[in-house]
């Protein structure tokens, strides 16, 4: 088995006629970090969707660990759905308004019929850095920073061996931003996982990823 | 008098069930023709808050304290928060202080392009104009768009046309003071250093800009001044340089330092909920260099490097 997550060839928008991404090959290896530049518009986000199986290419594949993925949204088998997570740019469109926080990191746990949910959300709040208060608030009660910490406690709950972050800190101050890159690095060192880290700020990801690949506009 | 805008203590507080919220406590800052102010902090800190009270924007439920008196050459200075709402509307806002929404694509109408709501607001601004389509086009123009750029719908603007859209909107009435609530956010690089160029030509021109942000880099590229905020207060003002680069608050240390090309290492620990802050400093339980002065509320103190600590650096 190949410990990788890669996108071959992948052509894909919303538009046939006008792909946004257009025969792009990127692979993350288990234990590595990835960044991936870009300007606005580029097609990083679209390309980012199709790497978490959440949009269907027009064309190329995405393998995980050697596996050719045989289908996206619904049908992507849950087995390789669950194998990867992702954090998107803006927590407050990618969480229910109604779930407090703590239903919301324990949504994929409930999802994937896990045992102890309660007792993980718990070492999850704690990994990301949720003191217990804020777990019983709902999302216009706390700050987008505090949302934030919530959807990176989501992505690593049923521990993803790859990881998609999507801008995840373009909202956020710099110290929540060192703050939740410190917690994705620690995840990480302790379970190997392969991360793809999509942003507009090359200092960033000069300073964060192991390399970093730039789509052109 | 001249044109000028001074803060002094203004204070926000919600009242929400169960709960007082103080979103804005103890803010005094000015800020004139030819001067670029960047406010910054962590969002919930109180920045949009603090706009919204200088604009009358707060929802009903909002108590203000504190006064911000905005002079002109021409009369009296107003006191922005005990002005009726109808006369901040017709006098003050667009005309004096222009505001540049967070999200600008969000708060353009979906439905018409780009020059009709650009000519709707020089009627409503400028009534009298003779030729608002050649007026709407020069506004642009000031904002970096050329006159083709215009006959777009918002969907069709990309994040850094739309921001510019947004600037054209708040320059129609030609006001002296504009007030960008995030201007950068979601902006790559290249469009965040074109925009914030653009707003240094505006203070260059002689008009003066508040930019609440939380983009540091923005910050050291545009502004004269910087104001650091914290769970709602000032803790720090000076010069942009002095500020970030030697900074004498303890959290302004900390946000430069959790900078990725410095020390990329974040604060410990989380800021104080707005609803039950610490009666001391607010910054104290996060704080390394916290002693038991800390129990008490340091005042914002200096010449023209002000920082609120105790043990300052």
């Amino acid at each position: 088995m190949v410990s990788a997550w890669a996108a071959e060839q992948v052509v894909a928008g919303y538009d046939r006629r006008h792909p946004v991404v257009d025969g792009i090959d990127i692979t993350v290896r288990a234990g590595e970090t990835v960044g991936l530049t870009g300007p606005s518009g580029c097609g990083k986000s679209t390309l980012a969707r199709v790497l978490c199986l959440l949009h269907r290419p027009f064309a190329g594949t995405v393998r995980v660990d050697g596996r050719a993925v045989p289908g996206y949204r619904h049908r992507a088998p849950r087995e390789l759905r669950t194998r990867i997570g992702v954090v998107f740019q803006q927590p407050r469109l990618s969480v229910d308004p109604r779930m407090t926080l703590r239903r919301t990191v324990a949504e994929p746990l409930r999802a994937a019929r896990s045992p102890g949910v309660d007792a993980r959300v718990e070492e999850l709040a704690d990994l990301v850095g949720l003191t217990p208060d804020l777990l019983d608030r709902r999302p216009h009660e706390v700050s987008d920073g505090q949302l934030q910490r919530a959807c990176l406690a989501r992505a690593l709950a049923l521990r993803p061996a790859y990881l998609v972050c999507d801008e995840m800190t373009t909202m956020l101050d710099a110290s929540t931003t060192a703050a939740l890159v410190a917690v994705i690095a620690a995840y990480q060192a302790d379970t190997g996982a392969g991360i793809l880290a999509i942003s507009h700020d090359t200092t960033l990801l000069t300073r964060w990823a192991d390399r970093i690949s730039a789509v052109r506009g | 008098m001249v044109n000028e805008l001074v803060v002094q203590g203004l204070s926000v507080r919600f009242t929400v069930p169960g709960a007082r919220v103080a979103a804005v406590t103890d803010v005094s800052f000015a800020v004139a023709p030819g001067e670029c102010l960047a406010l910054v902090g962590e969002s919930g800190c109180g920045k949009s808050v603090l706009a919204g009270a200088l604009l009358g924007f707060l929802p009903g439920n909002a108590e203000l304290a504190g006064a911000a008196l905005l002079s002109s050459p021409d009369g009296p200075p107003l006191d922005l928060l005990a002005t009726p709402d109808r006369v901040l509307a017709t006098t003050v806002r667009g005309r004096r202080i222009g505001l540049v929404p967070q999200s600008p694509a969000a708060h353009l109408t979906p439905v018409r392009t780009a020059r009709d709501q650009l000519e709707e607001t020089v009627a409503a601004l400028a009534p009298g104009e003779r030729a608002p389509r050649a007026r709407a086009e020069a506004v642009a123009a000031r904002a970096g768009l050329a006159p083709a750029d215009l006959d777009h719908y918002p969907h069709e603007l990309s994040g850094g046309m739309a921001q510019r859209v947004a600037t054209a909107l708040a320059l129609v009435g030609d006001p002296w003071l504009l007030i960008a609530d995030e201007p950068t956010t979601g902006l790559d690089r290249a469009l965040v250093e074109a925009l914030v160029d653009e707003l240094r030509r505006l203070v260059d021109d002689g008009r003066a800009v508040v930019m609440i942000t939380h983009d540091l880099a923005a910050a050291r590229r545009v502004a004269d001044r910087i104001a650091v905020m914290y769970a709602g207060r000032l803790v720090e003002v000076g010069p942009t340089r002095d500020v970030l680069d030697a900074a004498r608050h303890p959290y302004t240390r900390g946000l430069v330092d959790s900078l990725p090309d410095r020390g990329f290492t974040p604060i410990p620990g989380t800021p104080p909920l707005l609803t039950d802050l610490p009666p001391g400093c607010s910054f104290g339980p996060r704080c390394t260099r916290a002693v038991a002065a800390c129990a008490r509320r340091p005042a914002l103190t200096g010449n023209a490097h002000l920082v609120a600590c105790h043990r300052p650096w």
